[in-house]
């Protein structure tokens, strides 16, 4: 951007165009934010927020052994997710660029891919119920197969369900920037390689993945801060057996500590700010996406 | 319009449209008389106006606002929500509410805020026929009810007009007027279990493991695993109602280590959550709320709401007044109230399981049958049908727990919110994420 902008003149033009998105940036999520952040810091006795300084907040939330245990846990839950979405992600996109030639046909499956995205996602989620629970459909299936003789508990219920949930919901989020990264390989690069006698092995490690990192880490990037904002998932898939960060915080909201559940939502944010930032650190998604 | 209101109060002896005349003293209380100058203008001005309801599911239902609403000539809009969200509302944005329907608990948390305004007894025409149950904090014999939890007559009555504090005593003042009431207790499959169910340790039986479910409600999930716990004589309370934090830590590690035992199957925090459950065979005893027994006895599976020998964990509810209500709506507000305790919507209240403030008015608009079943704990004569005419219960069926008599006189404690609400909130979300 220095480079063009030498000009008073073609500096202002350019503020002028960041100009809605930076107004709308700071309205939307600076103000809302600046009140969370303030929030963290006052007091409460439950009713009244009183506007006095206190460190009380971060103080119990970060004593508590349970704010510990549900970081960990949705870090996991974020971990797994991202990783069984991220070789589901990229075998798809591999199959759609490098299978399947016509154009069409392409765009055409890519389409397929956001059928389940027609309905609303609470939906899509409950619908997993009646199919996993103990007298559900699969259960019924695999007794009526003589594989299991007493139904399965651990298909619904327990974590095994909410990572299930949030591959099911989350994978095309992986999907598409991946897809994209891959279509702009260009075919001569591929065939060099291949001419240059790399193996299909090599050619898929040194070529490909390298020039997918910026479709993964943008797909990393919406699948980590999905996973570390939910909590309606994890509520409904685990039956309430397991909690995140965010259900915690609702909570405390329902019984009106507000400070409290600010203090909590301060350190997410911070939390996911440094899962976004070492992401951008091993990819530098700007340069990549200019390419 | 005179008419209309004869129709709806078959009874004869409610005279709901007295109150209007006081208020509209104008009309020089000539309503019925014929003159249809002033009246006009009132009932023009009335119509115009709209007071927004805001509760529980179970209790703002759209149904009986119709009813409200075509008996009384103005617009009465329902809103189902979370007694949580409710709290938040009227704490937050109280001008989005005219009346709150209340769970006693959550009235007791924010009644300090100011928000509500106290309501005056001289203008509710039958409060003196409000049972003495709510009303006195007495049972049937005249001996004092329970006091573990939330008895709701402690919370029932306020010094003044714009007191925020609860009063030791009877006054002048309510904080909301009594509405609906229910003794509750364990929901079982009984064709899932195969043998009688007889006491709360059932619950923790470890013959139920990863059948058993616990409402997610820190403040009532807590006090139904008391019950279990002190039923098993693994934990004495002094009151459960008002646990020490050392009774909170005793109680969240055993159920700690229940869960980590595999002991539950969930914890869910909404009705339909709780019907799915059962429904389904997922669990075959937790906790429930009448209702949710009701809709599973609808769908044809059996499920008993299983009176035990430890007791009921009772509850009330009550309709506040918002604050900002003034002039011409508070009046509307308090014709409400007044049709509230008129006979119809307890009967309706009724037939999901709950009993009335006002029973004489709730019996008086129930069959014969009906009045039989849910309160007298006599064997149907017809078939039983829930408020919406679905066939709930067949002939020869008698309510589970018996009589009116025999479950709200068996109430061990009430729903209530702690002294120690904080901390237990914070072991809570330990055990749930354990």
């Amino acid at each position: 951007m220095s480079s063009r902008s030498n000009s008073a003149g073609g500096r202002f033009s350019s503020y002028l165009q960041v100009a809605p998105m930076a107004l709308l940036m700071f309205t939307l999520v600076g103000i809302p934010l600046v009140i969370v952040v303030l929030l963290s810091f006052w007091q409460t006795d439950g009713i009244t927020i009183y506007r006095e300084f206190t460190w009380s907040n971060y103080a119990s939330v970060l004593n508590s052994p349970v704010t510990l245990a549900l970081f960990i846990k949705t870090i996991k839950f974020a971990l797994i997710t991202l990783i069984i979405t991220t070789i589901i992600g990229f075998t798809c996109s591999y199959f759609l660029v490098f299978y399947v030639r016509n154009l069409k046909l392409q765009i055409g499956l890519l389409l397929v891919c956001t059928i389940p995205f027609w309905t609303s996602d609470v939906i899509r989620m409950v619908s997993w119920i009646p199919f996993l629970g103990r007298e559900g459909i699969f259960n019924s299936i695999l007794m009526r197969l003589g594989l299991i003789s007493h139904p399965l508990s651990v298909l619904l219920y327990s974590d095994f369900s909410v990572v299930l949930a949030y591959v099911y919901l989350f994978t095309l989020f992986m999907i598409v920037p991946i897809f994209n990264s891959m279509s702009k390989i260009n075919p001569n690069i591929i065939e060099a390689a291949r001419d240059a006698g790399a193996s299909k092995w090599m050619i898929l490690t040194n070529l490909i993945v390298p020039l997918c990192k910026t479709g993964i880490a943008l797909g990393s990037i919406f699948v980590v801060t999905l996973v570390m904002g939910d909590f309606f998932v994890v509520n409904v898939m685990s039956g309430g057996q397991s909690a995140s960060v965010v259900s915690a915080m609702k909570n405390n909201i329902d019984q009106l500590y507000y400070p409290q559940a600010a203090a909590m939502a301060i350190l997410l944010v911070v939390l996911v700010l440094l899962l976004v930032t070492a992401i951008l650190r091993v990819v530098d998604i700007r340069r990549e996406l200019a390419r | 319009m005179a008419r209309k209101t004869t129709q709806a109060s078959d009874q004869g002896k409610l005279t709901r449209r007295s109150l209007l005349k006081g208020g509209a003293a104008v009309a020089g209380g000539v309503l019925g008389s014929g003159v249809v100058g002033a009246p006009m203008i009132w009932a023009q001005n009335i119509k115009d106006i709209t007071l927004r309801e805001v509760g529980p599911s179970f209790s703002v239902i759209a149904d009986i606002s119709a009813k409200a609403s075509a008996d009384l000539g103005f617009k009465i809009v329902p809103q189902a929500i979370e007694t949580t969200q409710l709290m938040a509302k009227v704490v937050t944005q109280p001008e989005t509410v005219d009346i709150a329907d209340w769970e006693y608990w959550g009235m007791q948390k924010v009644y300090r805020s100011g928000n509500l305004q106290p309501i005056d007894i001289s203008k509710i025409k039958l409060w003196d026929k409000i049972t003495p149950l709510m009303k006195d904090g007495k049972s049937f014999d005249g001996s004092d009810l329970s006091r573990q939890g939330t008895l709701p007559f402690n919370v029932l009555y306020t010094e003044g007009p714009d007191s925020k504090l609860f009063a030791k005593g009877k006054t002048g003042y309510a904080t909301v007027l009594p509405t609906i009431f229910n003794a509750d207790t364990l929901g079982i499959r009984p064709d899932l279990i195969g043998h009688p169910i007889s006491s709360w340790s059932e619950l923790f039986d470890p013959a139920f493991k990863g059948k058993t479910a616990l409402v997610n409600i820190p403040s009532i999930g807590i006090m139904d695993a008391a019950m279990a716990l002190e039923a098993r004589g693994e934990i004495k309370y002094a009151n459960k109602g008002n646990m020490t934090r050392e009774e909170i830590d005793k109680t969240i590690n055993a159920l700690i280590s229940l869960k980590k035992s595999g002991q539950f199957r969930a914890f869910w925090s909404t009705f339909d959550q709780s019907v799915n459950l059962m429904a389904a065979g997922e669990v075959v005893i937790q906790s429930m709320w009448s209702p949710a027994v009701t809709a599973i006895k609808s769908r044809g599976i059996p499920c008993v709401y299983q009176g035990l020998k430890e007791g009921y964990r009772g509850w009330g509810a009550g309709l506040g007044l918002m604050r900002h209500l003034t002039g011409l709506k508070l009046e509307a507000a308090y014709e409400y109230l007044n049709w509230y305790l008129t006979g119809w919507q307890g009967a309706f209240i009724a037939r999901q399981g709950y009993y009335s403030a006002l029973p004489e008015t709730a019996l008086a608009n129930l069959t014969p049958n009906e009045r039989g079943y849910w309160y007298e704990g006599k064997a149907a004569t017809a078939v039983i049908k829930d408020p919406y005419g679905n066939v709930m219960d067949k002939v020869g069926a008698k309510r589970d727990g018996g009589s009116f008599q025999q479950r709200m006189g068996n109430i061990a404690c009430w729903n209530t919110v702690m002294d120690e609400d904080r901390y237990l909130v914070q072991r809570w979300n330990q055990f749930i994420s354990s």
